[in-house]
């Protein structure tokens, strides 16, 4: 489903890469948690894989899409086949909750009556029903986070990636998150998750990649926290 | 085709509720283009008030010709068929010697002594032709014509526009050409500099949201699904700016004609300023329209332009 082969990225020839030919190969349905530090080169890989970012060399094929190939008017399709959770949210602050989570859904060209019927669906695994028309400024960063992460699952995606989402969370609410994300995984979502919760990690018993300096550094399944 | 269907329905929703709620910024915007908008509306009015009074002006001029007595009418109606052919004459009126008399009695009405003189004497007026420039710039070309000797030859006295008059002739002709040409250099220059600042405020206002534009990028929306709502927003602005434009300056003549009771200001005549713009209300208002919609709709394309971009560099 995801397959990155030698692939590095320099943003500053004096800094050296950020990420240094990192090969990294998800099955469809796998449940991947990326660890490692700041500046570890999570970020850019999940920005690699969004198309955010073009990798300075080396290959990526997500779903089927070789990002080589990869047409600019193509990126839009590419991006509506991912489901992202950004670490700062990105929720657009002139919509509401449930405009936020709908939006995702009228770019594809979804009904209204179909959104009308999906988007509370969707708020009320995220536990955000009866929130719907609130302002994103209203909400706590928890709730933001939820709603991030309501909009990112709302299409169904085949792929699922996520960054920090549970940084702003208290520990019950975390595993919420989590729960979500694994409930997903079990109807067939492969999910990429970026985490430093320690305890997260060691409780889901997932395949853990490690990074260290751009590079993967440890590679094992059903693995425990471990840098 | 449905699915189009139903994304042209979302921009344009999209793009007015969002100008309900960026309420603010959709003001500023809008005050500015108002302010321009008028500007520019009212150098227009100016302009062609400005023309009128050239119009004026130049229909009040026109080139005397006395011709002798002896000329016969087989020659004279030539004359006046040569003078008609001419490309800078709009109109050629023949006085008789009777005519003339007549005219002359009518225009001295009042000064009894001057008409029991003229009844003394045998009709001393001659038979005049006179001609109407197509503009002042064209008396040149009539002068030329007059002062060829076959014609010059026909004639009693010098034509009315030599000596003094010539010199005043040639005065306004001169003062007309720089008013005319002032005039329209005016609305290039209103209208270029408010199509700058309008452009600028629009890019402002899409740069105070370009956040936005980048989440929308970064969920798969195409362009146009991010853009046209902006594109739709600044429609709103341009038409809202032309018509609240064309109310001011229907309020500015309403006040100036029944407070101030003026008619005109300095060299500008207020009562024909009104008349134009009542008589082209309708040709102002598209006017405004036609230049608010443009200007708002290629101002937001350009300016999201920038951040819909994709990053193409490998670097």
């Amino acid at each position: 489903m995801i397959l990155l082969d030698r692939v590095t990225k320099t943003y500053n020839k004096n800094l050296g890469p950020a990420l240094d030919r990192v090969s990294l190969h998800v099955e469809p349905k796998e449940f991947v948690i990326v660890v490692g530090q700041s500046g570890a080169g999570k970020s850019t890989l999940l920005k690699l894989l969004t198309r955010e970012e073009r990798p300075t060399s080396g290959k990526i094929i997500v779903g089927g899409i070789d990002y080589d190939k990869l047409r600019d008017r193509d990126i839009p399709l590419l991006r509506r086949k991912i489901g992202v959770v950004f670490q700062d949210f990105k929720l657009l602050p002139n919509r509401t909750v449930f405009e936020n989570v709908a939006f995702a859904l009228e770019i594809v060209g979804v009904s209204t009556k179909e959104i009308n019927n999906t988007v509370p669906k969707v708020l009320d695994i995220v536990n955000l029903k009866d929130k719907g028309n609130r302002m994103p400024a209203e909400l706590s960063g928890g709730e933001r986070q939820r709603v991030a992460i309501a909009r990112a699952i709302v299409r169904q995606p085949k792929i699922l990636i996520a960054d920090e989402p549970t940084g702003n969370l208290d520990p019950k609410h975390a595993w919420d998150v989590i729960k979500v994300l694994e409930k997903i995984n079990k109807y067939g979502t492969t999910v990429l998750l970026t985490t430093h919760n320690q305890e997260i990690v060691n409780r889901l018993k997932r395949r853990v990649v490690a990074m260290k300096h751009g590079a993967i550094i440890s590679d094992r399944a059903n693995a425990e926290y471990k840098l | 085709m449905k699915r189009r269907l139903i994304t042209f329905g979302r921009i344009i929703r999209t793009g007015m509720v969002n100008f309900v709620r960026n309420m603010w910024l959709a003001i500023a915007a809008m005050a500015i283009m108002i302010v321009t908008l008028t500007i520019i509306l009212f150098s227009l009015i100016v302009n062609a008030t400005f023309a009128n009074t050239v119009a004026q002006i130049t229909n009040k001029i026109d080139v005397s010709v006395y011709l002798k007595d002896s000329v016969t009418s087989d020659d004279t109606q030539k004359l006046i068929k040569d003078l008609k052919a001419l490309p800078s004459v709009t109109q050629v009126t023949y006085l008789s010697k009777e005519q003339a008399l007549k005219a002359y009695q009518q225009q001295n009405a009042g000064n009894l002594a001057l008409l029991q003189a003229i009844n003394e004497t045998d009709n001393p007026l001659p038979a005049t032709i006179r001609i109407k420039p197509v503009s002042l710039n064209d008396i040149d070309q009539i002068r030329i014509f007059i002062d060829k000797p076959n014609v010059k030859d026909m004639q009693s006295d010098p034509a009315s526009d030599s000596g003094d008059r010539r010199a005043a002739i040639d005065k306004i002709t001169h003062a007309t050409n720089i008013l005319q040409r002032a005039g329209i250099g005016a609305v290039v220059l209103f209208a270029t500099i408010s199509v700058l600042i309008i452009f600028n405020t629009i890019q402002m206002a899409i740069f105070n949201r370009r956040d936005e534009l980048q989440i929308m990028r970064l969920l798969g929306a195409s362009t146009w699904f991010i853009r046209g709502p902006f594109v739709v927003e600044s429609i709103i602005y341009g038409v809202l700016s032309a018509v609240i434009s064309i109310l001011i300056i229907n309020a500015i003549f309403i006040t100036a004609s029944s407070s101030l009771q003026a008619t005109s200001f300095g060299l500008l005549d207020i009562s024909y300023s009104q008349q134009f713009f009542e008589n082209h209300y309708w040709i102002l208002l598209t006017v405004q329209l036609a230049l608010g919609i443009f200007i708002g709709a290629a101002s937001s394309v350009i300016a999201t332009r920038r951040y819909l971009k994709f990053k193409t560099s490998r670097k």
